[in-house]
């Protein structure tokens, strides 16, 4: 194969990476957007195998390597991505990012090695980048993993000076990235380890409610390291994906923080300037309104509308068939349902609305934050299920709380609040919720889809 | 390759890039991220390159557990977008 044809097959899945990003955004184009995504990459991968180069012979050199290597990458991937739990998968997505910044890092290393003192400046200066920014990518993402598999605290991991330790890291790896560049000579592997502790620091700090934006932005890390691996392999292919991955990232990087209401800097280095939070007698004994199935169901019974606010307690205790059960048993009773979700309840904006897709709720029935909040007032009855920190009254009137500023959904406005909670422990991100005490809250405590069984057949029976 | 080549292509890029994701409603944030987070698998084809070139059983190795990682990315990645997203499809019947 010539490099003109090369070349242009390399041109279409370039093409096909833009359809697919095109269709993921439009929930109707979503699917096949993804498929022509994976057509793109599987074309790519195969004409590899048929090009020849002035330098190069087929078949490829260590070709059994590189099957065997591609069968293992295979046998990991597939049975990972298929059998994941839903609600883990936003750490299954961590993991696949970081596994794609060590790949690109670990490419450029090679590269580097193999091109030794041949190698021209701008190749050194991206092998460097590619290196740096692929090890930050790999490291950090392992944490985030960490965080989100709560194998760590998901609080913010603070430590003494660590401002002064993360910038020391960084400009550390910056140095020896020019020291790389200037004399050619190549601690490369120096810089990997400096830049895998910088992504460790660098994600650390960063609170367990934020760590979605975090995953997007070190997905469009990994873009960036992939599109200057690009220039290094002379491969306009990983240019341009690289390069549409890094852009489309940061946007939507951007738009996850907007709808949590955070800025980028803000959810990335908060932790360090932020005031020390009043945490003063919120977290002591103090009386709260717990009912049974039984009063849960009377009070569902009577209602004229009810908003159904779920979190990532729903889908812990699997719970969305049941509560599917429940909504349709108050339909049929005339009672007007509704659910209220949050940009960003479960682990990751859209995380919900994926979970109760799989229990088949109708899409008419979910309703976005802005369309619902409005309702609240009209609403007798709000059941939180499992969600905590996205209707905390504390992110609108507790100036210096970590959520302080996120729009939440106002279930204090409706008549009656329903709380299912499993204890009194607090939400992922670690603060206390007034709400619980309010008089007009009543908690129904035990397993979500325990207690939901239990009122469903309450309900049944009035 | 012309280094103002490579500079067009990755400004060009990065306004794409831009352009196609700026109307996404946050429903598909997750699903999207994945889908990019797959794309960004293609250094595949950068690992396969480079363990052709490799001569050093120290470059092999690097390029073999490149290869490794950048499949697991790949495939992994549409797989799992794929399965969010068919459960988008369930619910539209």
């Amino acid at each position: 194969m010539s490099r003109t044809l090369y070349d242009l097959i390399g041109l279409a899945a370039g093409v096909a990476f833009i359809l697919a990003l095109k269709g993921l955004s439009h929930p109707k184009t979503a699917r096949r957007g993804n498929l022509i995504g994976a057509f793109g990459a599987t074309l790519a991968t195969l004409v590899v195998f048929f090009y020849v180069s002035p330098e190069l012979s087929l078949p490829l050199n260590n070709l059994g390597w590189i099957l065997g290597a591609m069968a293992v990458g295979l046998a990991v991937g597939v049975p990972a991505a298929r059998k994941v739990q839903m609600t883990q998968m936003p750490q299954l997505v961590a993991l696949f990012n970081g596994v794609g910044g060590g790949a690109a890092a670990l490419v450029a290393i090679v590269e580097c090695l193999h091109l030794g003192a041949k190698a021209s400046m701008a190749e050194v200066i991206f092998t460097v980048f590619t290196v740096s920014v692929g090890c930050i990518s790999f490291s950090g993402s392992i944490i985030t993993f960490m965080k989100l598999q709560e194998l760590m605290t998901t609080r913010p991991v603070i430590f003494p000076a660590g401002r002064f330790i993360i910038a020391a890291t960084l400009v550390s790896v910056i140095g020896v990235g020019a020291i790389i560049v200037a004399l050619g000579t190549t601690p490369l592997l120096v810089l990997a380890a400096l830049s895998l502790l910088f992504g460790v620091l660098f994600v650390l700090p960063v609170g367990g409610a934020d760590v979605p934006i975090v995953i997007s932005l070190l997905n469009a890390f990994t873009g960036l390291a992939v599109a200057a691996s690009g220039y290094v392999l002379d491969s306009v292919l990983l240019i341009i994906a690289g390069t549409l991955v890094g852009a489309s990232g940061t946007i939507l990087t951007r738009l996850m923080a907007e709808a949590m209401g955070r800025s980028l800097f803000g959810t990335l280095f908060g932790a360090f300037t932020a005031k020390p939070q009043d945490v003063s007698g919120a977290a002591e004994e103090r009386p709260v309104r717990s009912g049974s199935p039984d009063d849960v169901a009377i009070l569902l019974n009577y209602a004229r509308r009810v908003v159904i606010v779920p979190g990532f307690g729903l889908a812990v205790a699997q719970a969305q068939h049941t509560v599917r059960e429940l909504a349709d048993l108050m339909i049929s009773k005339g009672i007007d349902v509704a659910y209220g979700i949050h940009p960003v309840a479960g682990r990751m904006p859209g995380h919900m609305n994926v979970l109760l897709a799989e229990a088949n709720v109708p899409y008419d029935q979910l309703e976005e934050m802005d369309e619902i909040n409005p309702t609240f007032s009209q609403t007798d009855v709000a059941i939180v299920i499992g969600a905590n920190d996205v209707i905390n009254p504390a992110a609108e009137n507790r100036p210096g709380c970590p959520i302080y500023g996120m729009p939440i959904l106002q279930v204090s406005n409706a008549a009656n609040v329903i709380f299912l909670k499993r204890s009194m422990r607090p939400g992922f991100a670690g603060i206390e919720n007034e709400l619980l005490y309010d008089p007009k809250t009543m908690l129904l405590f035990g397993d979500a889809k325990a207690s939901l069984t239990k009122v469903v057949s309450a309900l049944k029976a009035l | 390759m012309e280094p103002i080549a490579v500079i067009s292509i990755f400004v060009l890029a990065v306004f794409v890039g831009f352009e196609v994701v700026s109307k996404v409603s946050s429903t598909l944030h997750t699903p999207l991220m994945s889908g990019a987070n797959a794309i960004h698998g293609v250094i595949l084809v950068g690992a396969i390159i480079v363990a052709d070139h490799s001569s050093t059983n120290l470059e092999l190795g690097f390029a073999v557990v490149a290869i490794v990682l950048a499949t697991i990315n790949m495939v992994g990645g549409f797989v799992v977008t794929d399965r969010m997203l068919e459960m988008f499809k369930g619910k539209k019947r």
